[in-house]
């Protein structure tokens, strides 16, 4: 069996606000090497706060978790960043990409932070755009990408330094159905690559090119079938 | 995170906007223009003063002596007293009279009887010091001395145009002058007067002879004093004049020129001062309030650098660069602009201009250091961002 990337025991985070908001009550999963895991529900039931637990961009109120085995709950912000940094690829909705910077320079920003060295920085972005198949846009700004030109940017971008694992926040939100066939696809390699995908997404077609879906309603998590 | 890398985020963040980048600096381009030109300006025009300002002024004290119905105030034989002085170089007593200011004097008319010459010339009395004490030179012949004075020889010393006028050249011949009725040989030709230019109009004659135009007793003191002694000389001079009447005697010391000038300078130089540092306040202000809206405009960049990794002094380090690159690039340009206006100024009033190096270096420095301290509390509001949030 492959190496658990994600172990999550009874996690749960509450807002503090009056009542207090439980926005993920006890979840307990383990994520495995290679597993492309989609999390789907309503809006609000708590999918976006289990990311950012998951992205060590927020901490869990209690429970423990463990990413390439790491038990990050204790670390402090420094550790966390740092791990946050090196393991982690993010894919968000709205690109994030920085407007007045080429596609390339975009995608070497993800080896800024840590100890990356300098040298064959610009090679290694240029192999990642490669790899999601846009080496004719490196010297392009963002602007004149297509939608899902620039979200496969921005995956490049997570792709820089090899991380294990690549959180996706509704990757596909903002495209049409054929730029979310592209990035689809993207994601079919990747995987097929043995990088560790989990996606949060409430369209069914994502959903469904996941080997494995998890249901989160109210905070609760449940295996979908 | 390495130095370069943080240079090359700080940069592209300015130049992502080069407008705003540009017009952010203009407050602290205004402040240290100022502040360059003001003491640049100021360092040169001092420099200039000081230069023009001859020793002479700065060193000539002059006693005048009130008329006294009895007993004179100042005795001839006073001025020995004053030469002793500490600081005193030089000094000469004069005497003269509104009458003695306006005598008819004419060459000796047996020699060219055909030209008018007589002139109406001021006559006065002196000790013989007076060529020195008067910075003045025998242009020719020589001044009386003791003898003279003692022996009550009717010989005059003519001032060189009084020499001119008068048709005075050569002395070769003794060449005599008429006060009034009374002859005189003329001995010698004071000129080049740096002080008391008056004199190269005047007939000086030994006191001794001055009683027939009522040139009695000594109406003026002219002290010459080392550069610096003047002040203190001109408080000790009535006494070594005069003791027990000092208060008599009224003291014309040089209006004590380098503080005069330091005065009327500093209260100018103040003013731009604070003008100065008003502008790099205001421009302070400008980068700080940029700043900020750039990094409310930049949260989403802030998550996004977050998730890749950086820590928030990564963050901070990276707005408070491109604040003080802000302000660096001001100073540059402020400092470059006041180095202009300085030198221009300077060509305009023909001067040397005087530009302190370290101020020309300092002026970058003090744009960045306006910057640095403007981007604290941006920086700082960038840094505390919680990467969740700014990610929403
Ligand atoms: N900072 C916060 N303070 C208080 N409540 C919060 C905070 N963040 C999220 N919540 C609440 O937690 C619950 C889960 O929010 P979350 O953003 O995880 O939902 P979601 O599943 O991502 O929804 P969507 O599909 O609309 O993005 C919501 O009820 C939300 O109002
Ligand atoms: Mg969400």
């Amino acid at each position: 069996m492959p190496e658990p990337v994600i172990e999550l025991e009874l996690v749960s985070k509450e807002f503090p606000a009056d009542p207090p908001v439980l926005a993920i009550d006890e979840i307990s999963i383990d994520v495995r090497q290679g597993d492309y895991l989609a999390i789907v529900g309503p809006s609000g039931s708590g999918k976006s706060t289990l990311l950012n637990v998951l992205g060590l961009l927020d901490r869990p109120t209690s429970g423990s978790y463990r990413l390439d085995g790491t038990e990050t709950t204790a670390l402090r912000d420094g550790a966390r960043t740092r791990l946050r940094g090196d393991r982690i690829g993010f894919v968000f909705q709205s690109f994030h990409l920085l407007a007045h910077r080429s596609v390339v320079e975009n995608v070497m920003l993800a080896e800024v932070y840590g100890a990356h060295p300098r040298k064959n920085r610009r090679e290694r972005a240029l192999e990642a755009l490669d790899r999601v198949g846009l080496s004719h846009r490196t010297g392009f700004t963002p602007d004149r990408l297509s939608g899902g030109e620039r979200q496969r940017a921005a995956i490049a971008r997570a792709l820089m330094g090899g991380p294990s694992l690549l959180l996706c926040d509704e990757p596909t939100g903002n495209l049409d159905s054929r730029n979310t066939g592209a990035v689809l696809a993207l994601f079919d390699d990747l995987r097929a690559q043995g990088l560790t995908i989990v996606v949060i997404t409430h369209e069914n077609e994502v959903s469904r090119r996941a080997g494995r879906r998890v249901r989160i309603t109210d905070g609760v998590l449940s295996e979908d079938s | 995170m390495k130095i370069r890398d943080l240079w090359t985020e700080a940069l592209a963040g300015l130049l992502a906007r080069p407008v705003r980048a540009a017009l952010t600096t203009l407050g602290t381009v205004l402040g240290i223009t100022t502040l360059v030109v003001t003491l640049g300006v100021a360092a040169t025009a001092g420099n200039q003063i000081v230069g023009r300002f001859d020793e002479l002024v700065a060193t000539a004290v002059t006693v005048e002596v009130p008329e006294q119905k009895n007993a004179p105030l100042v005795s001839w034989d006073a001025v020995s007293r004053v030469t002793r002085l500490r600081g005193v170089t030089s000094a000469a007593a004069v005497a003269e009279t509104k009458d003695s200011a306006n005598l008819s004097v004419r060459s000796n008319d047996l020699i060219d009887p055909t030209r008018v010459t007589a002139q109406t010339l001021s006559v006065l009395a002196s000790t013989t010091d007076l060529p020195q004490a008067a910075r003045g030179r025998m242009v020719s012949g020589r001044f009386f001395d003791a003898g003279h004075v003692r022996r009550q020889d009717r010989v005059a010393v003519i001032g060189d145009r009084a020499a001119k006028l008068l048709g005075v050249g050569s002395l070769k011949r003794a060449p005599a002058i008429f006060i009034g009725k009374h002859a005189y040989t003329v001995i010698g030709i004071l000129g080049e007067l740096r002080r008391e230019r008056n004199l190269s109009m005047a007939v000086m004659i030994p006191p001794s002879t001055g009683r027939q135009f009522g040139l009695r007793d000594v109406t003026r003191v002219l002290i010459n004093t080392s550069l610096g002694a003047a002040d203190l000389v001109s408080r000790q001079a009535p006494t070594a004049l005069s003791p027990g009447n000092q208060d008599l005697l009224q003291v014309i010391a040089p209006p004590s020129p380098i503080r005069a000038r330091d005065k009327a300078q500093d209260d100018v130089n103040a003013l731009f001062l604070i003008l100065g540092l008003v502008s790099l306040v205001v421009g302070a202000v400008g980068i700080a309030n940029v700043t900020l809206v750039t990094v409310m405009e930049r949260v989403s960049e802030i998550g996004l650098r977050r998730s890749l990794g950086a820590a928030r002094r990564h963050i901070a380090a990276q707005f408070l660069l491109e604040s003080t690159l802000t302000g660096l690039t001001g100073g540059v340009i402020g400092a470059s602009l006041g180095v202009v206006t300085v030198v221009a100024v300077s060509a305009a009033k023909q001067w040397t201009p005087l530009l302190d190096v370290r101020l020309a270096l300092a002026a970058p420095l003090a744009g960045a250091v306006v910057g640095l301290l403007a981007g604290l509390y941006p920086a700082l509001r960038a840094a505390r961002m919680e990467p969740v949030d700014a990610l929403r």
